[in-house]
């Protein structure tokens, strides 16, 4: 197609106030080329992590999690292998609580998380040792200073018809559910992208640039931080909730009016 | 006070006005709360209206496509359409667009909800009967009236919801047998989505269906004022009088004042509650959906019905063309039931055979099958409204969503039996305690002990006028079947015997003058 | 008033057919049963007073609380006005709006509830607190007005012959059923002359044609596509049509995925259909039309939002869930010599809701 058409037009337009960084990788995007290059600039992030930690974190694995994943993580009936998870999976499922599980159930629950920080680091750091996989982003990708619009609109394309536009979680099949993405941590965001958690599709850097990403969670932040122009949002969850509303609230209100209006005067 | 007297004056000479006054100022209407229903619904209405006409002159249908240039920032250098684009800045550019905005959608809402509600008063105390019906007709006209201003309301804004809920209309009507394919490639100009469906909805929206719906307000307000209001029966009142308060001034007053109040309640929703936040779903293209797409709750039972069909309905027949059953049994399913809703005063003065003029509202346990009838058809309703939200009654109660849905199918298809043997059972029930209260009267909590030794709760009798309210209904006997002239019985008339026995069994009679007589001694 | 009230059931004016009878005998059909020992209405029970009927001071507390209520929504009016000028939309700053909307509603509010409330007071407390009472008469005409309009329409009958003229009449009703017709014809270039069926049938999808994203249009490699990816597809040339961008997407949306090679079930006759166990299928629900989008990289199922159909990827996209009426088409695709993925054909059936001529 022809340069000059207004949609190639209007894209120009819409990158154009990035920065300097932004506008390279976006130039690459454009021959087609990038994508080698983007794939190593992520995973060249990789922390070298010191044999110490590793260790501890083979200690905390076998007390923890063997009797599902099995002692060198080769996986049970009862749960996968961990070989290639990579260091944010691990980051993802215990920093969220949804690990170790409570109990067996449709999906893994939200729960506090039990371990500290240090300790999830060891454990990543163990598992990342058993074979290579995605490793905890640098922080750049997760700061959140992206472009919102674009965010949003590949928010809308690949995230919107299971965790709802507004990131208000939605219905899975058999039991399961996408869950709401307020207060989630950029890197847990980052991280479930990745890894693809559970019934959620990975969204390799291949498909999803870290830019990319990092401008999802520009977009899942600025709809946190700024919360609904028309007043309380009823839980973002469309016509139900409304519909709900205006007949307990609106119509129910009214009714308790009309008693009032009909009944006599003390 | 001589000005008013020279403009009065000056108005009837030209007008004859004093005639309307004196026919109408002192007109009487019966007080009672159920009776305000069909206000809130007008005056739901007028709000519309004049949040409406402040929305056009912002409002821009085109679907041109443009890039968004507004302060919303996540939609910042977006291509949509110039419809979306003056609906955003409604939201974000205007001071007062957004209230605006949030008052007509949310008086849309209260408008077909006060509907619904004002149409199940006149249902279950029977206000549907002659001379009524028409008026009925008239209603319930309305009432379809405004789903289809909704709807298309609903469409205008051309966001992703909206743009998937014409999708789906789209499917439907694709669906449609011979035709399909051509109405919905005339209805959107081209290919869905095109670049017309938005202006022409529009038109419909801000001029053929208001105009439409303004005229039969004006004929259902001419039948009311023709037919007065019904009453609830009460000491003094009966079916040739009508007993409340007169127009000028006190009605006049109440519901003048009761409009501001249903504007007031309605701003003030909107001033503090979020509605159709357009901005979070970003402009319409076929590609994306969120999660939790649902229509306005008004067209929740038709989306309902569609999620509760079983799978691969699609029959084609030996000439090769495609019957989509999937869509084509909820699109007629739904049809049947508005139309039985419709029509449901012709088939009870068929089968009741009565031709009388009825003007006191009937207590709904006073006619138990009608009644029944009523509760079956609101459960049918309410299982299909409850399929529109499957989704989200599979995350909130932490169900799965195939359980909700067969939940659901059960309910729709036996729910309404159950209903129906319920509520007329609960009817007799509340008609024999009636009769038990009105012969004996009620617990008076007062123990007393007999020189017997015996204790006894003391009953006290109701005095005559609390007992009217309990006694004052009709006794009715079914049709029986009786030959015609040529002396046959006729299928008709079988048919309608049966239905009328149905109609009329198990009714419990009223209190007689005797039996009291006799319970007194 | 309650001496107006004449009796219950006095059967002249309520209607046409109340049969009054004693206690055994048989009912007259279609007619309610009026029993001789009927409870008899006992007409209007004594008035009860409203206090500010008995206490002046309570009518004049009540005068004031009205006034100072029409007051209040004088205030009211004020506020929204100065909400409005004083507490502007700033850009870039959302909570600016949020105030501005919930300000000038609650000023509004406040105009509005002060009249209702203030004017609902006063009927109910100070206007004149009595039940009247108004006749009820037969909703249909006299007698004399009936006749006369059956003798008008009879005259009119005579006079213009309109029974009588059949030939006149029958033409008249021909000629009036036959002047929608142009109407009708004329809603006929609501869209252009195109044969919508044959749309339908095709897709922007050639042989050839790369996948690409959505919405930015880059190809995809095939290497790309790692085990449980999800990606959303547009053929490539899409993002910079001209015209008919959105109509072409509406059909030719696609989803791609990735499963391991060992859990998909394929047909004979689509064997070739994939790629090392990449498969792309439309993303347009075959029940009407949603798009369907939510895919569980473990089950292989993927949901459609709008009305729960469920397909097995792994098996073809059979539907094992919800109304959609059969499963989605897949779209054949195969790799370039660059590796990209690209279609080896267009959709070989219609894509989305089912239609009339759809197998023709």
């Amino acid at each position: 197609m022809a340069p000059t058409s207004p949609a190639s037009a209007r894209r120009a337009g819409r990158r154009s106030p990035l920065a300097t960084t932004a506008l390279l990788v976006v130039g690459l995007l454009a021959t087609g080329g990038a994508y080698a290059l983007a794939t190593t600039t992520a995973t060249a992030e990789t922390t070298a992590a010191s044999a110490q930690l590793i260790d501890e974190g083979g200690k905390l694995f076998a007390a923890n999690c063997a009797s599902c994943h099995g002692l060198d993580a080769e996986g049970t009936a009862a749960g996968p292998t961990l070989i290639g998870a990579g260091a944010l999976a691990v980051d993802f499922q215990v920093g969220t609580g949804r690990m170790p599980m409570a109990a067996s159930g449709p999906q893994a629950e939200v729960k506090p998380v039990q371990f500290t920080q240090e300790q999830i680091d060891a454990m990543a750091a163990w598992v990342a040792d058993l074979a290579p996989g995605p490793a905890v982003p640098a922080d750049r990708y997760i700061a959140g200073d992206g472009d919102a619009a674009i965010g949003a609109e590949l928010f809308r394309i690949n995230c919107a018809m299971c965790h709802n536009v507004a990131g208000a979680g939605g219905a899975l099949t058999e039991g399961k559910w996408a869950p709401g993405l307020a207060g989630v941590d950029p890197v847990h965001i980052y991280g479930a992208m990745v890894t693809g958690p559970q019934n959620m599709p990975v969204f390799s850097d291949l498909n999803l640039t870290p830019e990319e990403k990092n401008d999802i969670i520009t977009y899942l932040l600025y709809i946190e931080e700024n919360p609904s122009v028309g007043g309380w949002d009823l839980g973002s969850l469309g016509p139900v909730s409304e519909g709900l509303f205006i007949w307990i609230f609106g119509l129910g209100g009214l009714v308790a009016v009309t008693i009032w209006l009909t009944a006599k005067s003390n | 006070m001589r000005f008013t007297g020279w403009a009065a004056n000056y108005v009837d000479e030209r007008t004859s006005a004093s005639t309307a006054v004196k026919a109408l100022g002192r007109k009487i209407f019966p007080d009672h709360w159920s009776f305000m229903l069909g206000e809130v619904a007008l005056y739901s209405f007028i709000v519309i209206l004049l949040s409406g006409t402040f929305l056009t002159f912002f409002f821009d249908p085109s679907m041109t496509e443009v890039e968004y240039s507004g302060s919303y920032v996540p939609l910042q250098g977006i291509p949509m359409s110039v419809a979306y684009h003056s609906s955003l800045d409604i939201s974000f550019e205007i001071r007062g667009g957004l209230l605006m905005r949030q008052v007509h959608h949310w008086a849309a809402l209260l408008f077909v909800a006060a509907i619904g509600l004002h149409m199940l008063r006149v249902f279950f105390t029977g206000a549907f009967r002659k001379p009524r019906e028409l008026n009925w007709i008239v209603g319930f006209l309305l009432f379809v009236m405004a789903m289809a201003l909704g709807f298309t309301g609903y469409s205008l804004p051309d966001d992703l919801l909206s743009g998937n809920g014409l999708r789906i209309i789209d499917g439907m009507i694709k669906a449609v047998p011979v035709a399909g394919a051509w109405i919905s490639y005339l209805l959107f100009g081209d290919e869905f989505p095109g670049t017309d469906i938005i202006p022409r909805l529009y038109v419909l929206h801000i001029m053929l269906l208001p105009a439409i719906t303004i005229a039969l307000i004006g004929i259902h307000m001419v039948l009311l004022v023709v037919n007065k209001h019904t009453q609830f029966a009460a000491p003094g009142r009966t079916n040739d009088n009508v007993v409340g308060s007169p127009v000028l001034p006190g009605f006049a007053a109440k519901a003048g004042g009761f409009f501001f109040l249903v504007f007031g309640v309605i701003v003030l929703i909107a001033s503090f509650f979020t509605i159709n936040p357009i901005w979070n779903y970003g402009p319409y293209d076929p590609s994306p959906v969120s999660a939790g797409t649902q229509p306005d709750w008004y067209i929740g039972f038709a989306d309902g019905a569609l999620r509760l069909i079983p799978p691969n309905l699609d029959f084609v027949d030996p000439f090769g063309f495609t019957w989509a059953f999937g869509v084509l049994i909820p699109l007629v399913g739904l049809l049947v039931f508005l139309a039985a809703v419709g029509l449901y005063p012709f088939f009870e003065a068929w089968v009741t055979g009565d031709r009388r003029e009825h003007h006191i509202a009937e207590r709904p346990r006073n006619a138990p099958t009608r009644t029944a009838i009523g509760a079956a058809g609101v459960t049918f309703y309410a299982a299909l409204w409850a399929a529109a939200s499957s989704d989200l009654i599979a995350t909130h109660f932490r169900l799965s969503i195939e359980g909700v849905i067969l939940a659901l199918q059960v309910a729709t298809v036996f729910g309404p039996f159950v209903a129906y043997f319920i509520t007329k059972r609960v009817c007799l029930a509340l008609q024999r305690k009636d009769r038990e209260i009105a012969l004996h009267g009620f617990e008076s909590g007062r123990i007393v002990r007999l020189p017997g030794g015996e204790y006894i709760e003391v009953h006290e009798q109701l005095d005559d006028f609390e007992r009217w309210k309990l006694v004052s209904f009709d006794e009715y006997q079914p049709i029986m079947i009786r030959p015609n002239d040529q002396g046959k019985i006729t299928v008709n008339q079988r048919v309608r015997a049966t239905l009328s026995r149905w109609f009329f069994e198990d009714r419990i009679a009223p209190v007689t003058q005797n039996e009291l007589e006799s319970q007194k001694h | 008033m309650a001496d107006a009230h004449d009796g219950p059931d006095n059967g002249e004016n309520a209607g046409t057919a109340v049969a009054r009878q004693d206690d055994h005998d048989a009912p007259a059909p279609a007619v309610a049963v009026v029993r001789a020992d009927r409870i008899p209405n006992p007409g209007f029970p004594p008035e009860r007073l409203r206090v500010t009927d008995l206490d002046p001071k309570k009518a004049k507390q009540a005068e004031r609380t009205i006034s100072v209520l029409f007051f209040l929504s004088v205030i009211g009016s004020v506020l929204a006005v100065a909400a409005y000028i004083l507490f502007p939309i700033e850009e870039g700053d959302p909570s600016t709006i949020r105030l501005n909307n919930m300000l000038i509603g609650v000023g509004i509010t406040l105009g509005l509830l002060g009249i209702g409330i203030g004017a609902v007071h006063w009927s109910k407390a100070l206007m004149h607190g009595h039940e009247e009472v108004e006749q009820r008469h037969p909703t249909r005409g006299s007698d004399e007005s009936r006749e006369r309009a059956v003798e008008i329409f009879r005259e009119a009958n005579a006079e213009s012959g309109f029974t009588r003229r059949s030939l006149v009449r029958n033409s008249l009703i021909g000629a009036l059923v036959a002047t929608p017709i142009p109407a009708i014809a004329l809603f006929r270039d609501l869209a252009p002359a195109e044969d919508p069926v044959a749309l339908l049938k095709q897709t922007m999808w050639e042989t050839g044609t790369r996948l690409a994203r959505d919405p930015s249009g880059t190809p995809i490699k095939a290497s790309e596509v790692t085990i449980g990816s999800a990606f959303h597809v547009i053929p490539e040339g899409l993002a910079e049509l001209e015209s008919h961008r959105l109509e072409e997407k509406a059909k030719a949306a696609v989803l791609l995925m990735r499963l391991p090679v060992d859990e998909l079930n394929e047909r004979e006759d689509r064997a070739d259909w994939s790629y090392d166990g990449i498969v792309a299928y439309s993303k347009i629900c075959t029940h009407v039309g949603c798009p369907v989008a939510l895919y569980e990289q473990q089950t292989h199922h993927l949901l459609c939002p709008c009305h729960q159909s469920q397909f097995d990827v792994a098996n073809h996209c059979e539907v094992i869930f919800g109304p959609a009426a059969r499963p989605l088409p897949q779209l054949p695709i195969t790799v370039d010599e660059e590796g990209y993925l690209v279609a080896k054909s267009d959709f070989t059936e219609p894509v989305g809701p089912s239609f009339w001529e759809r197998q023709l």
